[in-house]
């Protein structure tokens, strides 16, 4: 316990490396510290009382928005009025579901070859790259990681003309393929961070032995890197999902209206002055539902995402 | 590692990586940044393929900040630091809150801990949504007050003209010296405490020329504008603040938490043990040890809050003037008013406000056996 706690707050201060430590270590022992720790002082009553009572409050206000959505999509548009807006409906009126879905299923299936195939491409290319420079540093391979996360923390306007004017020269502008090549490559910081933190933690004696034995790169990393490799790609592939299924800008700016991912859709939908909520309620319960489903269920590997991820924003 | 052919293999791996990343980041900032030279978009044909453009060097940029036509800019950068140090602010606070009160290991801590974090799962599209509803002038937190019977409120969230806090745009040179002299004066008294008078000196002597210039010299009276523009908070904004900070915070508290479980049980025992009280233990234990998680905080949620565009489109429009940011206008003026080499040089104000504060927190990644 005591050294599993002081080796990570070695490096969990402050800097990049912080919390993602976690995300780097072997699932068993990122969840074994907390796990150990004891209650951490005795109770009295009503200290007790007031804290449980300060975190339920809490807890109900960030419940609100979800209560709010979910009870004005089961509205009746004429039902939607300031004087019920609290109150749940008397009998769900489940036909906004419908037709917001049949209204956004094309750019659901947008979004979802353009999150599947972009998440699979980028994070291939982050675990190779993460190899490298965790295991096979060479000349100003100090200096290329911090230029290549550079590229996750700027604002996308700053390239944004340019993109465009590219994506149209090679007549990639307005479909899905330019979009995945897009997020494939503001991806790459992200993916190659994450792979590249939890390589380093992979003892270079595995791989010292295999290159006694005469393996070579590929075959390190396909024997002995990429069997270990199954914690990084699902930390990967769930931040990746998420973020290009939420993206926005990217998705606003360089396809074209048959290729909108959800959302364009969405905004389009909540932004024309709408008059009757149900429908953009129930519309942000169907584009939430991939990504809040994968917290629900892998939340720990979301969490662990988030940690090193959300830098990205 | 070892043998040549390896190490080729390595680089041939990478250098497609590399070589990817230097043009669509670095190859194309630099494009960004030539564009904004340019006068791009402001003739004719500005969507051809090979339109005619010709050098203006910093005019663009002039336009901007002292430009006649550019007056919702300079709001938008208003708009921009308000938004920043509220949303920075409070997300760091209610973060703070919540990480100590989950790390309570109250029953349901994990129940508590989903709660207050499924908010990042969502697409800031989604939380403008949500949030747009309920903060419609009929919507619903408007209407709250009258679960308890009191009469509803009528602020108008996202579409309120006051602004508060105005000041004029023409004192801004003399604002940011004044600021300045401030900075450098405070940095000269801490090292003159810590008795490091070389230092100190160094930090003195730069905030005495910037007062000389500021109070006597030409900055004093240096305008940006021929005539009084006023600017300030535009309260349309804090609805905006409100849905990101409902989103965020939980990220802060996680930030938070990984650092309070990185503690080491023994020196809260220690200190218990030496008789301070748990409220003793925050604070000269924990919120010590937590000063460096805070400043990464700082960094990442002062990035976002500068890049922050999704959610102001989706809550109050691209067209709503006083929740404008420049990201919003950079996308305006770009691919709506086809005016190129504006939007580039927007998004290069943009870019370096962010670097200025990404850069160095690379960089202190580089600087091997630092403390923190």
């Amino acid at each position: 316990m005591r050294a599993s706690a002081q080796e990570r707050m070695g490096t969990a201060q402050g800097t990049i490396q912080a919390p993602e430590t976690q995300a780097a270590l072997p699932a068993g022992r990122a969840q074994a510290a907390p796990a150990m720790r004891t209650a951490r002082r005795p109770r009295h009553g009503w200290t007790f009382a007031f804290l449980y009572a300060l975190v339920v409050l809490l807890a109900i206000v960030y419940l609100i928005p979800v209560y709010m959505t979910v009870i004005t999509s089961l509205k009746a548009p004429q039902d939607i009025n300031l004087m019920t807006a609290w109150r749940p409906p008397a009998h769900p009126y489940w036909a906004s579901y419908v037709q917001a879905f049949r209204q956004f299923a094309p750019t659901l299936r947008n979004s979802l070859i353009l999150a599947v195939s972009a998440t699979l491409l980028s994070a291939m290319m982050g675990s190779l790259n993460g190899y490298v420079l965790a295991k096979w540093g060479f000349r100003g391979s100090k200096w290329a990681l911090p230029l290549i996360l550079f590229g996750m923390f700027i604002p996308y306007q700053s390239i944004l003309i340019p993109l465009f004017q590219f994506l149209r020269s090679v007549g990639l502008y307005g479909g899905l393929p330019g979009l995945i090549l897009v997020h494939v490559v503001y991806g790459l910081p992200i993916t190659t961070l994450l792979f590249h933190n939890f390589y380093v933690e992979i003892p270079d004696e595995l791989l010292g032995s295999a290159l006694i034995d005469g393996a070579e790169f590929f075959k390190i990393y396909r024997w002995i890197i990429l069997p270990l490799s199954a914690p990084a790609f699902v930390v990967v592939g769930i931040w990746q999902f998420t973020q290009i299924w939420n993206e926005f800008l990217f998705a606003v700016t360089l396809t074209r209206p048959a290729f909108q991912p959800i959302t364009v859709a969405l905004a389009n939908l909540a932004g024309g002055n709408a008059v009757y909520w149900n429908l953009p309620m129930a519309g942000s319960i169907i584009a939430a539902l991939p990504t809040v489903l994968i917290y629900i269920f892998l939340g720990r590997y979301f969490i662990r995402g988030l940690l090193a991820g959300a830098l990205k924003g | 590692m070892n043998s040549r052919s390896d190490r080729l293999a390595a680089i041939l791996v990478i250098l497609p990586s590399l070589l990817l990343l230097a043009v669509f980041v670095y190859g194309f900032i630099g494009q960004t940044l030539w564009v904004s030279l340019t006068d791009w978009g402001q003739g004719a044909g500005a969507l051809a393929l090979n339109p005619q453009i010709h050098w203006v060097g910093l005019e663009n940029y002039k336009s901007l900040f002292t430009g006649f036509l550019d007056v919702r800019f300079r709001q938008d950068m208003v708009n921009m630091v308000f938004f920043t140090v509220l949303f920075v602010g409070a997300s760091l606070l209610l973060g703070l809150l919540l990480a100590i009160l989950i790390d309570q290991h109250l029953p349901g801590e994990g129940v508590f801990r989903t709660i207050f974090l499924y908010p990042m799962s969502l697409s800031l599209v989604v939380t403008g949504t949500i949030w747009r509803w309920m903060l419609q002038p009929q919507g619903g937190i408007n209407a709250l007050p009258t679960l308890f019977g009191l009469p509803a409120s009528n602020f108008l969230w996202m579409s309120s003209r006051t602004q508060i806090l105005q000041f004029n745009w023409q004192a801004l040179p003399a604002y940011l010296c004044w600021a300045g002299v401030a900075v450098l004066a405070v940095a000269a008294c801490v090292y003159l405490v810590k008795g490091r008078h070389k230092t100190a000196a160094f930090f003195a002597a730069p905030a005495l020329l910037l007062l000389a210039l500021v109070a006597w010299g030409p900055a004093g009276r240096a305008a940006l504008l021929p005539y009084p523009e006023t600017h300030g908070f535009n309260l349309a904004l804090l609805g905006i603040v409100l849905a990101a900070v409902w989103q965020m915070s939980g990220y802060t508290m996680a930030l938070y938490l990984a650092g309070l479980r990185t503690i080491p049980d023994e020196l809260r025992e220690a200190a218990r043990v030496d008789g301070a009280s748990p409220l003793q233990v925050y604070r000269y234990v924990e919120l010590p040890l937590l000063a460096p998680i805070t400043w990464s905080a700082v960094i990442i949620l002062g990035h976002i809050a500068l890049k922050i565009f999704d959610l102001v489109f989706a809550m109050a429009g691209p067209d709503n003037a006083s929740t404008s940011v420049p990201a919003i206008s950079m996308y305006l003026t770009t691919f709506r008013g086809n005016q190129f080499a504006t939007g580039a040089a927007i998004a290069v104000v943009l870019l370096l406000m962010v670097a200025a504060l990404i850069i160095p927190y690379l960089a202190s990644l580089l600087r091997p056996g630092r403390a923190q």
